[in-house]
């Protein structure tokens, strides 16, 4: 079992690599947006430090819906995902490994770059831990619950608008909550409350999210 | 492995409310070759794709060594025991022909390099073993996902269309492998258009007139 979750690891790591431009899309996305927002609404910090949860927030939603769109499309189109199907390895454990090595070259990247556009779009430096807290609890969440909407869609032409319309409303709650966190920070407010509900929503995508995509990934070798 | 017999019964298929076919019962017994034929759109993919575990049939169960696979004890037995390889041939592009195999393999039974690099030598891919698939052609990634027949050692093979694309050299030789498995106790079911009538011992299941 053990082996079989490392040899993946390795799989989806080389694939990753040797198509170096979908690995910096999302992460290119999401700082150009963050970047333009100064532009747009001019260099006034008090503003730019209201907007600052919400536009890093928003960013990093929209870079992950992106990114997930194509998370099992060329699995499904060669064929690799029957191979999975088939296997007498669990299907959830795969899905899990897949989708953890998604976060960890998307998200992960993106909760070490907010700390940079955190200071871009003037928050204080005492905010910052908290901005990286919201997104390292909340970005695992983001990337498992759009991989049960990428599963889903994955066998139709043109699922990317169907997997926002899916996906976006179970992304509020950790939109409001990521962003919640930070707000509380900025006023001098306790984030403990904010924090434990994400970890609560974190775990609970960890253990359940697998299980749904699994079934959805089923589904879709099945048409 | 110990190659076990086969029962189809009652099997039926329905694909957007059109009906494939209905009651296939056939008996394969280790060693034989079935030829599943047909015209297009008569359900030969649909017939290995729920032989294989990934279509849910309508009705009908399969029994493998007397234990029903769909919905009992059988499961686990013909999960390990059975090879699908189907129309798309699941060879990654951005791999190389080693990466590809050892993934494959991996996900029933890991396999050793030496015995991936004299695979690919069988199926004719000697010096192709570090090279990305997507430089290979057609027939080419074809015979990378076939060296898996030279590899793992399920009893059961599902093949669909496994000569797409492939030479005569590499039909022939594809041919023989079949004919060595089937001797060995093994069990083959596979669609193709090509005729198979020259080997011996295989049988024909022609779905144009079942339906």
């Amino acid at each position: 079992m053990r082996r079989i979750v490392w040899l993946l690891f390795c799989r989806e790591w080389r694939l990753a690599w040797r198509r170096p431009g979908d690995l910096l899309n999302p992460l290119v996305f999401f700082a150009i947006v963050i970047s333009l927002f100064p532009l747009a609404v001019g260099p006034e910090p008090g503003m730019l430090r209201t907007m600052a949860p919400g536009v890093i927030w928003v960013a990093a939603l929209l870079a992950t819906l992106l990114s997930l769109d194509g998370l099992f499309r060329s699995d499904y189109e060669d064929g690799s995902l029957e191979q999975w199907v088939l296997s007498p390895h669990p299907l959830a454990l795969m899905v899990l490994v897949k989708v953890l090595h998604h976060w960890l070259i998307c998200g992960l990247a993106m909760v070490v770059l907010a700390p940079l556009f955190g200071l871009m779009l003037a928050l204080p430096a005492s905010v910052l831990p908290v901005l990286c807290l919201s997104l390292l609890l909340g970005t695992p969440v983001l990337s498992l619950l759009g991989a049960v909407g990428a599963a889903l869609t994955v066998g139709l032409k043109g699922g990317g608008v169907l997997l926002a319309l899916l996906i976006l409303p179970l992304y509020i709650p950790v939109l409001i909550l990521g962003t919640g966190a930070i707000d509380a920070s900025l006023q001098g407010m306790p984030v403990t409350g904010y924090a434990l509900w994400l970890g609560c929503l974190a775990v609970l995508s960890l253990s359940l999210a697998p299980i749904a995509i699994a079934a959805g990934l089923r589904i879709g070798v099945s048409e | 492995m110990k190659p076990l017999p086969i029962e189809v019964r009652s099997l039926a298929c329905e694909r957007d409310q059109r009906e494939l076919f209905t009651a296939m019962s056939f008996d394969l017994q280790a060693g034989e070759v079935l030829q599943v034929a047909g015209p297009n759109g008569s359900g030969k993919t649909s017939l290995l794709r729920i032989l294989a575990g990934l279509l849910p049939a309508v009705a009908g169960d399969v029994h493998y060594g007397g234990a029903t696979v769909f919905s009992g004890r059988g499961r686990e037995r013909w999960r390990q025991n059975r090879l699908f390889i189907g129309h798309a041939p699941a060879v990654k592009a951005n791999l190389t022909a080693e990466e590809n195999l050892s993934w494959l393999c991996a996900l029933s039974q890991p396999v050793a390099a030496q015995q991936i690099a004299a695979a690919l030598e069988q199926v004719g891919l000697r010096g192709f073993e570090d090279v990305p698939c997507h430089t290979l052609s057609a027939g080419q990634q074809r015979r990378v996902a076939l060296a898996r027949l030279y590899l793992e050692a399920h009893p059961v093979w599902i093949l669909d269309e496994p000569f797409t694309a492939i030479d005569k050299a590499g039909v022939a030789a594809l041919e023989q492998h079949i004919q060595a498995h089937a001797a060995d106790g093994g069990t083959v079911i596979l669609t193709t258009h090509h005729s198979l009538e020259h080997l011996e011992g295989v049988r024909c299941l022609d779905l144009g007139q079942v339906a």
